[in-house]
Parts: C-alpha cells; structure tokens; sequence
C-alpha cells in the first residue's frame, strides 16, 4: 500500500471507471442487504457476510439458499463453490499485492472478479498495483456501506433489474478483458472462447460456480509456438 | 453458535483460505514462466466465462432477451474503443430500456 501512496500519477480516467463500477456495486449491494432482510434474516446476517464473505454472487446464492430453507450447509456449500475461482484470481494477482506480510493478508480479502479484472486491464506494473489497491479498498468500503444501508432500508429498494444493472457487469467485465484479449497472443482467444462455450454448454446441468471452473478446460486448447 | 453463523464463518474462511493461495505461494514456490503464462490466461479465460454466462444465463437458465442485448451492445462499444464509462451506461440504459418496453 506505501507503493500505491507514493505512486505520482493515478491516471483520472482510473479513478473515474473504479467509481462507475463502485456506483453500480453500492446499488447491487444495497439491493443485497433489502433483499436478505425483507426474506426474513436478521440485519446482522447481511452486514456479517459482506463483511467478512465479501464476494457479491457468492452472498446473494447464500443467501438464496437459507431464505429457500435450504439449511446452513448447503448454503455455505454453494458459496464455496462460486468461490473456488478465487484461488486461480489470488494467483494471477500475487505480484500485484505487495511483499509486505499486512499487504499481502488485506489484498488477499479483496480478490473479487472486478479488481482481479481491473489490474489486469492495466499496461505496466506499476499501474496493476494501482488499479487493484484503488479498486479494491474502494469496492469494499462502498459494498459494505450500501448493504448496511439496504439491509436497515429493507424492502423500500426496488428491483434493480430495471435500472439494467445485470447487463452492466457483464459489460464491465466485456471492457476490461477486451483489450487483453484483442492485443494477446492468439492462443489465449482461443482459450477464452471455448472456455465460454464449455461454461455455457454445461451451466443447465451443474450447480453454480461450475460451469465457469470448467472453462478452464479451454486452457488446454493448443497454444501457438508451444508444444502440447 | 448459531447454524446461521456458523454458515457465515464456514464460508468466510473457505473463501479467505481461497484467496491466500496466490500470496502464500508467492515467492515461496518459484513457478516457471510457463506456469506464469498460464495463471494469467486462466485468469483471462475464467473472466471470459464469468461474462459470457453472466450475460446469458439466470440460475440454470436463459436470463431473457433483454440482458444479453445490452450486454451485446457495450461490447460492440467496447469493441470500437469507446470509453469504459459509455460501455457500461450503454449496456444499463440498453437493458433497463427494453424491459421498460416490456421485453424480459
């Protein structure tokens, strides 16, 4: 984090996209805390979980399964599971987190698919560390806050299907990754498409959280100059 | 403790266990460039995933016309190079339109 303080030049259009992004996650996570108290959960379950869980869809599928009776174990299961991906994301961003031991154990919490996707949209390392330390501590205060507020608000909050917030990630995730994608060798193209086509093909038969570890499958599509 | 918290604390420390890997193995364990190579695109290829079946699908299935229209446009936006800021509020603006219009 001193590396991030002593950083001169955080590029503004950075910071203007980190706050797009942190606009629509506190309207997703107000819409969390609603949903989760208006079901029947005492407020202190939705503030805890985000808190300390800190995983959007893992904590709305938790949260679906113990509203749906489905028992604390299934619920904690199927949280696990969506976050499995994780553990490859705490890979690709290791060398974003710093040397330092507190480092490490705070940017460790703050994995999640859009600082993951945010560092890696960024040129040089320098400004990974950036992007993922902005990103982060920024997603995670303005996460936390809008659950608290829409768990106490409760049900006053819409659905935010009709401000079309669940195209927006996608659309997040589509700008960020695009670049990469387009200026990267072509093997890795080749290796997210069918990575899609796999997830896609199998997710009406497996539980959440699968179809999107067996993408990794397309990883073992043929790379270009490398033998296989 | 009761069931509910104990959900919440199974599930907090599974997730964090997940997330230490990177850094605990970081340093630690010397991972040849090829390794390297691979984590960034596996990172890539599971983002890819996320977005297409996030665009796509509701639970375990099709999440109806609207979302992936939107989605659809910002990334033809994205793809023309337009700004971060004008993809996303697109793809919003796209989706919240068509279901004001009554498309699901």
């Amino acid at each position: 984090m001193r590396s991030l303080l002593r950083t001169p030049t955080v590029p503004p259009e950075l910071l203007r996209d980190v706050a797009l992004v942190c606009l629509a996650s506190g309207v997703v996570g107000l819409s969390f805390g609603a949903i989760a108290v208006a079901g029947g959960l005492p407020v202190w379950v939705p503030v805890v979980m985000s808190l300390v869980v800190y995983a959007g869809s893992a904590q709305f599928s938790t949260v679906g399964v113990l509203l749906a009776g489905g028992g604390p174990v299934a619920a904690a299961a199927t949280g696990l599971l969506l976050n499995t991906r994780t553990a490859a994301f705490s890979l690709a961003v290791a060398d974003v987190l710093g040397r330092g031991r507190f480092s490490r154990l705070v940017g460790a919490h703050l994995v999640t698919d859009e600082t993951v996707a945010f560092a890696l949209a960024q040129p040089d390392p320098e400004r990974r560390r950036a992007a993922y330390w902005i990103s982060g501590l920024g997603l995670y205060v303005v996460w936390n806050v809008c659950v608290l507020v829409g768990a106490l608000a409760g049900s006053a909050i819409g659905d935010t299907g009709t401000y079309g917030l669940d195209a927006a990630f996608p659309a997040v995730l589509v700008a960020l990754v695009l670049p990469a994608l387009r200026e990267g060798p072509s093997g890795v193209r080749r290796a997210a498409v069918t990575g899609a086509v796999v997830a896609l093909a199998v997710a009406p038969f497996v539980p959440a959280g699968v179809p999107v570890l067996l993408a990794l499958a397309g990883l073992l599509t043929p790379m270009p100059g490398r033998t296989s | 403790m009761n069931p509910t918290a104990a959900a919440i604390v199974a599930l907090a420390a599974g997730t964090y266990a997940f997330r230490l890997v990177g850094p605990v193995l970081h340093g630690r364990v010397e991972l040849p460039g090829r390794v390297q190579e691979l984590l960034s695109s596996g990172a890539l290829v599971l983002l890819v995933a996320l977005l297409a079946t996030g665009a796509l699908m509701e639970a375990q299935g099709f999440a109806g016309w609207a979302r992936p229209a939107g989605v659809l446009v910002g990334g033809v936006l994205a793809w023309r190079r337009a700004p971060f800021v004008i993809v996303v509020l697109a793809a919003a603006a796209t989706t919240a339109s068509l279901r004001a219009a009554g498309v699901a």
